[in-house]
């Protein structure tokens, strides 16, 4: 690797990962290997806009569920704009309450980091990527990392991409979809009022199970993700809550991890 | 010293801590893994990481949600498998859940 670099010994573990990944092409220029480019912002913007009209109505449906609970408007739109975790949202209306003390702020808080635990290995996924990059720009960029960034980013490396301005573009992008929306819902109030009905509670699960698609790498591949959904189906058994997420994608990747042959 | 109570600041409160929490799951993964050298086993680990990731969130969901669930997240799986596209899967899979709970599954 080039002296120039400023951490070489990341740069040199990103390097190793990325051309001994199988899905990835093995004849990029690893000159100029970080890029960030409007051209990549504006194609992380058409990538999330599919995932939009799901969004939309979830983002809809939460607004909608704040106004029931008796937030204000202010409210609201701060939740939205500096929480952005739907699913947690949504559990945190479940938890809302007219008076606050400081063990319920902890404890919404705690639920809260249940919730999106998950995050904390979408982000350890992508960050051989994310190596190769500053501080600042990853702390920045990270605020706008979601499910939707997540799916997008595995899927566009997994076709050899390697611009960050994709996970830019989609996540500013849904960041403001996503903010308007609740506002909008939280107007519209009492008209989604059992947004079951329109099966806006498997919006996210749809977008996972369609990602199963483009993973799939042959059945070699597929027995991590078998023991990822076995030890998932019985924690979701044994515990309430998100936990079987966390410790079901734990048990996949140590499974993966120690399997003799290339993943 | 003892902290006055959150009063009206309860609900600004209660939003700021979600938002700290969740911005600390964000970075947690990426800063934990630019400590842990990327072994042969933790690239193997990574690169099972997203499929695991995926498959440990749809299976118990659709678990709990039901028949009609799972239908729907498999006909979304035959669209994407058929068309590649995931606006596609979503409005398939969200006409089968609503056809199925319309009709009272």
């Amino acid at each position: 690797m080039r002296a120039r670099r400023p951490c070489a010994l990341t740069q040199a573990r990103a390097f190793r990962f990325w051309t001994e990944m199988p899905p990835e092409p093995q004849t990029q220029a690893l000159d100029d290997d970080a890029p960030i480019t409007a051209g990549g912002i504006w194609l992380g913007v058409r990538k999330v806009s599919v995932l939009m009209p799901g969004i939309v109505v979830f983002a809809v449906a939460f607004g909608a569920a704040a106004a029931a609970k008796g937030l204000s408007g202010l409210e609201t739109f701060l939740m939205s704009a500096v929480v952005y975790a739907g699913v947690a949202q949504l559990v945190a209306m479940e938890l809302w309450r007219p008076e606050w003390s400081w063990g319920a702020i902890a404890g919404i808080a705690v639920v809260t980091a249940t919730v999106n635990a998950r995050m904390v290995l979408q982000g350890a996924a992508l960050q051989p990527w994310f190596a190769r990059y500053s501080r600042t720009l990853n702390a920045l960029h990270l605020f706008f990392y979601t499910d939707a960034n997540w799916l997008i980013g595995t899927r566009y490396r997994s076709e050899g991409g390697r611009d960050l301005g994709v996970l830019v573009g989609a996540g500013v992008a849904l960041w403001l979809v996503w903010v308007v929306a609740t506002m909008l819902g939280y107007g519209l109030g009492a008209l989604v009022s059992d947004p079951r009905r329109y099966g806006i509670d498997l919006v996210m699960p749809i977008f996972f199970a369609a990602m199963i698609v483009p993973l799939w790498r042959g059945r070699r591949g597929a027995v991590p993700w078998v023991v990822a959904g076995v030890v998932a189906l019985v924690t979701a058994k044994l515990f309430d809550g998100y936990a079987f997420i966390i410790v079901g994608s734990l048990a996949g990747a140590v499974t993966g991890a120690f399997r003799d042959d290339p993943a | 010293m003892i902290l006055p109570e959150p009063g009206s600041w309860g609900p600004t409160l209660a939003i700021a801590a979600m938002a700290v929490a969740t911005y600390l799951c964000r970075i947690a993964g990426v800063a934990l893994m630019s400590v842990i050298p990327l072994t042969p086993h933790v690239r193997r680990g990574l690169a099972a990481l997203p499929g695991s990731i995926v498959v440990a969130t749809v299976l118990p969901l659709i678990e709990r949600l039901g028949v009609a669930a799972a239908t729907a997240l498999l006909v979304a799986i035959g669209t994407m498998i058929l068309r590649r596209s995931e606006l596609l899967a979503l409005l398939t899979g969200l006409a089968a859940i609503s056809a199925l709970r319309a009709l009272g599954f």
